[in-house]
């Protein structure tokens, strides 16, 4: 056998598992798990202490190539996802040129193949150069390999033009992945309009520039019977809007961000960009509630929204720096210390959230290990105590705002189709 | 005389009952220079400070000027349009530019907040907040507590209206946060489409009807209107607005007899304040512009000598 894992506490939400095992995995796809394979592997891991789970899936990250990789390349960013716990990602179609066609579709694989030791799946732009005028090519892009469509970053204003995406990804089955904003509404903002905006004198991002798109999103998916995904869902409206929907049988789905779980715009106060990011951080109400639907199952996915920039673009004024932080060498230590060690959710629970679902909803042949699936496994260590510092990042960026946050829990390992793709 | 133990004055937010005071008593004794035949102090005599202005500013600037050289200190003058930052150079590397060149306390005035935050952080020098965007103005405030405690006598127990544009206004919340902590009633007033979100949990009642702000008012103090900040239209016209919220003789009956009207400047004669109030008896304006000098020299007298301080933490 290629590879065994021994004694992991495998947990697999898609068998009903978890249990302290083997796992077997031989031509890089799961070929047995048993209490004890009395095979000899070609290459055997002990995983005693460790949980051995289905490969972690990041689907919302940038990874800046082609265009900017001062701030991060595809290596150096699935090096990072891979150091992060993280078997795949999903790359949204942000860059420079934007992915908006078969080409750069093909470019960002090719480039993939070359560098990355974990799986890359773009995402392709709704409309041309994500202008929210006229559809890009979708049907191209998805030949060649996108796994959904998304203008993030500069979303559909337009809701015909949406309408007609919607109508046309049925074609293909893939979701329709909105970063939902009103870019109207938002107003130039650089954070939540509240409270604390006014104390800041900073212009305020309305939360309805959110929720108004949720909810028009939903309405054109029960009318278009397309798959609608709610990328980094961040108020308590939004997510009240989305349970709705679900009860009714839209299709829609949503995902979190780890920070819109733990920081509030309360954090500002510091004028750090490092709390710069779309959407913004919210209230406290809006946390808590957040909280509760990840508990609760409402929340399919956390993502990380994972938005290298470098020191020289957030170094500015705050109303002046870019959104976004670096995410993918954090978020699974955050999940596992800040919910999972406190009891807010099980480790199970974990495991739909970042590997499942994400499969599920990208309708990825990852996400399981059953019998024949593709060998990708994330290892985790519960007990490890470190400290977040940015100096050790694999990523080109370090604009984060946990610096220095000390952290139980994180990766020990991602293996993908049977290759170790990174250890502790 | 006791000082600022802190290095900064980036906001009224951080500043506690105690200091205010110690400022404003600071500045009243001050004040007298301005009376005298030679109206120069050698207080800061060999501190350096440097006047960093990114956004056009003649009041602000030449009062700070002026308590500057009452004090006796060295000034560099450094205003946006006449310095690299038009080349591209970046806030923080302009500020570590002129932090080398040793300056003890760095005068700025940004169109964005928290930029004296940032430079805080950066530099030894004291920073002292000449406005930053929309957030504080923390030496308006001192002005204007010091103009109303002289004609008032105290702060505490004034019912104190700030009328017009809150939204865009740094005078606005510095205005309240200061006269909210030193006990007075503060009201706010302009179209509800100009208050910010949640202004009452800074310390004011908020109303859109200017009869209910003026109402038995000890002090009123007009806002203008900021045209330039404005990305959308927030009222109709200036012709309602005027009709709405603009200060007239009429209007200013409803205020106490004794009421003081005020101004931060500049005025938009005919948009939020008639020229016969401006003008007229009430008016405490130009009393503003003299004590900004005398609330500036105080700012700057209790700073000197706190430079490579630690930054003080936001209070929030």
């Amino acid at each position: 056998m290629q590879l065994i894992l021994r004694q992991g506490r495998i947990v697999d939400p898609t068998q009903k598992l978890d249990r302290v095992m083997d796992l077997g995995i031989d031509d890089g796809r799961v070929a047995e798990i048993a209490p004890r394979i009395r095979k000899k592997g070609r290459k055997e891991i002990d995983a005693r202490g460790l949980i051995v789970a289905p490969g972690f899936i990041d689907m919302h990250v940038h990874l800046r190539e082609p265009g900017r990789e001062d701030s991060e390349t595809i290596e150096s960013g699935t090096n990072a996802a891979a150091r992060g716990g993280f078997t795949a990602v999903a790359c949204m179609p942000n860059t420079q040129p934007v992915n908006d066609s078969e080409a750069v579709t093909s470019f960002i694989l090719e480039r993939a193949r070359e560098v990355s030791k974990i799986a890359v799946h773009p995402i392709g732009a709704i409309t041309k150069g994500s202008q929210g005028e006229t559809l890009a090519e979708i049907g191209e892009m998805y030949r060649a390999g996108i796994v959904g469509i998304s203008d993030d970053g500069r979303p559909v204003q337009n809701s015909q033009i949406m309408r007609r995406a919607m109508e046309y990804s049925r074609l293909f089955d893939i979701p329709v992945i909105d970063h939902c904003e009103d870019k109207d509404l938002a107003a130039g903002g650089s954070m939540s309009e509240g409270y604390y905006s006014t104390l800041l004198g900073l212009r305020g991002i309305n939360p309805a520039a959110e929720e108004l798109q949720v909810i028009r999103d939903i309405i054109l998916a029960r009318q278009t019977g397309a798959r609608v995904h709610i990328a980094h869902l961040s108020t308590r409206q939004s997510l009240a809007a989305v349970m709705r929907a679900k009860q009714e049988g839209i299709q829609v789905t949503c995902e979190v961000t780890p920070h819109h779980l733990l920081l509030t715009d309360a954090q500002v106060t510091s004028y750090s960009t490092n709390t710069k990011m779309n959407p913004p951080l919210r209230s406290q109400e809006d946390v808590d509630e957040l909280v509760k639907g990840l508990a609760s199952g409402n929340i399919d996915a956390v993502a990380s929204d994972h938005a290298p920039h470098n020191a020289n673009d957030k170094m500015l004024e705050f109303d002046r720096a870019p959104f976004g932080i670096v995410g993918l060498e954090t978020s699974v230590s955050l999940m596992l210390d800040r919910f999972v060690r406190t009891g807010i959710i099980s480790i199970s629970r974990l495991v739909q959230l970042c590997s499942v679902n994400p499969a599920r909803i990208l309708k990825l042949e990852r996400g399981t290990l059953a019998k024949a699936a593709w060998a990708d496994v994330t290892l985790l260590d519960p007990e490890l105590d470190f400290q977040v510092s940015s100096e050790d990042f694999l990523s080109r960026s370090r604009n984060t705002p946990y610096e220095g946050w000390r952290l139980r829990g994180g990766p020990a390992g991602t293996i993908v189709k049977g290759k170790v793709a990174w250890s502790r | 005389m006791a000082s600022l133990r802190q290095k900064d004055l980036l906001g009224i937010e951080q500043l506690s009952v105690e200091e205010i005071r110690l400022i404003m008593d600071t500045a009243d004794a001050l004040a007298q220079v301005a009376d005298r035949p030679v109206k120069k102090v050698p207080t800061l005599r060999g501190k350096t400070v440097i006047n960093l202005f990114f956004e056009p500013s003649t009041r602000t600037r030449s009062s700070f000027e002026l308590a500057e050289k009452r004090l006796s200190a060295d000034i560099l003058n450094f205003t946006a349009s006449t310095s690299s930052v038009s080349k591209g150079e970046t806030l923080l590397d302009t500020a570590r530019n002129l932090e080398s060149m040793a300056p003890d306390i760095i005068v700025v005035r940004h169109a964005s907040a928290g930029a004296p935050h940032m430079l805080s952080r950066e530099c030894r020098s004291s920073i002292v907040n000449a406005g930053d965007g929309m957030h504080e103005h923390p030496t308006q405030a001192l002005l204007d507590a010091l103009t109303v405690r002289q004609v008032k006598g105290r702060l505490e127990q004034l019912k104190i209206a700030l009328i017009g544009d809150i939204a865009h206004s740094r005078v606005a919340r510095s205005d309240t946060l200061l006269f909210h902590k030193m006990g007075a009633e503060v009201w706010v007033c302009g179209p509800p489409s100009l208050i910010p979100w949640d202004y009452s949990r800074l310390g004011a009642r908020v109303t859109g009807h200017i009869e209910e702000a003026l109402d038995a008012a000890d002090v009123v103090m007009m806002l203008r209107v900021q045209h330039e900040r404005q990305t959308e239209a927030f009222f109709p016209t200036t012709r309602e607005y005027y009709n709405f919220y603009g200060l007239t003789r009429e209007r200013l009956r409803l205020a106490k007899k004794d009421t003081i009207v005020m101004h931060p400047g500049p005025m938009n004669r005919g948009v939020e304040i008639d020229s016969d109030v401006a003008d007229g008896p009430s008016s405490v304006i130009l009393l503003q512009v003299a004590n900004g000098i005398a609330a500036r020299m105080a700012v700057l007298y209790l700073l000197s000598g706190n430079a490579g301080l630690k930054p003080r933490k936001q209070s929030r």
